[in-house]
């Protein structure tokens, strides 16, 4: 497993003020890294440093091997213009190879092949002609990872997908990112959801009030101190079974 | 019946029917076209925020006696377009307040302007004029058709040329940003596009009405149609219907031409929210 994107004592922020400094972490090919934090942590901010569209402040983000910046396919969380967009669940997967277009106004064959292969893999082929603000939340999930599959094959970042689904389709939803990185593609999440990112992830990287706690991988994180404690505080009741999980 | 053929056939005798028919049609088709857009995007007003800011260079471009008005008012619409919605999603001021400030700045401005260096009699009447758009459309020179079909033919190449990557960038533009792609030439673009609109509209309806024109066909469109292809070949369709119904009807029975049209759009909003219902109760 080699590594893809590699973070040296990187600073990120913004016009000179420091959000999260002290991160230091790889992501390998294949992994499934959850990223825990809570709100003003520095997350969107590392999200976006990751993503290629801000610079460290201090610090390198190396971009290993061939992936370049727009190489992660992205799940932005939804925003209230799509709430009431009229689109196809097919114009709005096709979107996403639109990167691959550059200056030519419109798709290629093989670019919709991609679409239709990406929609069935994801299972939502026969909502293809179906408007995208009649679905329920899952089902706009599954499109939207449809549209980033399509936009980048190798690396996902996510940004809390399951907000505002309910639990079962927050359980399909988690099953499926789960799928999709054994059949090869790297995960990046992040995420609020202690309980899910120890089930699913490999590695966990966790940042504090604006620095990094942790970073290694899931059984490691549940041994540590950071992780027995953020266990206890969020699972008080359920601390054992986290702990035979690990 | 045989008298209103007998009197269309009058009317279509003349040039300035035909120009004004021409027009008519080409502006309803630019406007609708990014109509969808501009109504997702939250940035339903800008037709008349914009609206208002050629409305005040036009002011200016009498202060200055300029014979063509268009040298001055197209530069500023443009620049002010570009100013509203170049921040795209991430805006500090919100669209609205944007938005706002800039229309009610221009009209002030420009009314100003009109009152202490009046370049003719009837201020009252010229910003009348200016503002409904009322009797431009039948004044119309054989210049300003071919000028109207030039900037459409423009409007609609770019609009045809650029056409996924408006949809796309309207639907999420920081997937697109996070993909590699230049959202900000493309709410550049978007930006231009508008501006050419509202600057070819105000020959048609006047500032103030310039909205209407933007917004009801796309309005009307989204109440039936679910995809975003749908909406604009629909509300393309609606828009030019309305507006050749409405230069008709404003011949026939002498209405103003800006407002017939507006109030055709409004009918047919009615009738496919109606048609909406219908629908979606059988969907359920």
């Amino acid at each position: 497993m080699s590594d893809l994107l590699n973070c040296k004592d990187t600073a990120l922020g913004y016009e000179g003020n420091t959000v999260v400094s002290g991160l230091d972490f790889r992501i390998s090919e294949g992994s499934y890294l959850c990223i825990l934090g809570e709100n003003g942590s520095g997350k969107s901010t590392l999200i976006k440093a990751l993503l290629g569209l801000n610079k460290p402040i201090s610090g390198t983000i190396e971009r290993l091997g061939d992936i370049k910046v727009g190489d992660i396919g992205y799940l932005p969380q939804q925003t209230a213009i799509q709430r009431d967009f009229p689109a196809s669940v097919r114009e709005i997967v096709m979107s996403g190879c639109l990167p691959k277009c550059g200056l030519r106004p419109f798709y290629t064959k093989e670019e919709k092949k991609l679409a239709e292969s990406t929609m069935s893999r994801l299972g939502v082929t026969e909502l293809a002609n179906r408007c995208y603000r009649e679905l329920s939340g899952g089902q706009q999930q599954r499109v939207l990872l449809a549209r980033a599959l399509c936009a980048a094959q190798k690396v996902l970042l996510l940004d809390e997908p399951v907000t505002g689904l309910d639990p079962k389709a927050q359980l399909d939803l988690y099953e499926l990112i789960s799928e999709l990185n054994t059949s090869g593609v790297t995960i990046i999440m992040v995420s609020h959801d202690f309980a899910a990112a120890t089930k699913y992830a490999s590695h966990i990287l966790h940042i504090g009030a604006h620095h990094q706690l942790f970073f290694g991988t899931t059984a490691d994180y549940l041994a540590s101190d950071v992780g027995k404690l953020f266990a206890e505080r969020d699972f008080p009741e359920k601390e054992g079974t986290v702990n035979s999980n690990g | 019946m045989g008298d209103l053929a007998a009197k269309l056939q009058l009317y279509f005798s003349y040039p300035f029917v035909w120009y004004a028919l021409i027009v008519g049609l080409l502006i309803a088709l630019c406007s609708s076209l990014l109509g969808v857009t501009l109504v997702l995007k939250r940035f339903s007003y800008i037709g008349d925020g914009l609206s208002h800011v050629a409305f005040g260079a036009m002011a200016v471009a009498g202060l200055v006696g300029l014979t063509n008005d268009m040298y001055i008012v197209l530069p500023i619409t443009v620049i002010s377009a570009i100013l509203l919605l170049r921040t795209g999603q991430n805006a500090k001021i919100n669209g609205d307040a944007a938005i706002a400030m800039i229309s009610v700045g221009a009209l002030a401005v420009g009314y100003m302007l009109m009152n202490v260096f009046p370049s003719s009699a009837n201020v009252t009447g010229d910003v009348c004029t200016t503002l409904f758009g009322s009797t431009s459309i039948l004044t119309l020179k054989e210049a300003d058709v071919i000028v109207c079909i030039i900037m459409s033919v423009i409007v609609i190449a770019a609009f045809l040329l650029f056409y996924h990557k408006i949809f796309a960038v309207t639907f999420d533009e920081n997937f697109m940003r996070a993909a590699g792609v230049k959202a900000n030439i493309y709410n550049l673009i978007i930006a231009i596009i508008t501006a050419l609109i509202i600057v070819l509209a105000m020959n048609l309806v006047g500032s103030l009405l310039i909205s209407a024109l933007i917004i009801f066909p796309a309005l009307s469109a989204m109440r039936v149609f679910k995809s975003f292809k749908s909406v604009v070949v629909c509300s393309a369709c609606v828009s030019v219907f309305c507006a050749g119904v409405g230069i008709f009807t404003s011949i026939m029975a002498g209405t103003p031409v800006g407002s017939t049209i507006v109030v055709t759009d409004i009918l047919v909003f009615f009738i496919f929210c109606i048609v909406s219902l219908f629908t979606r109760r059988r969907s359920q």
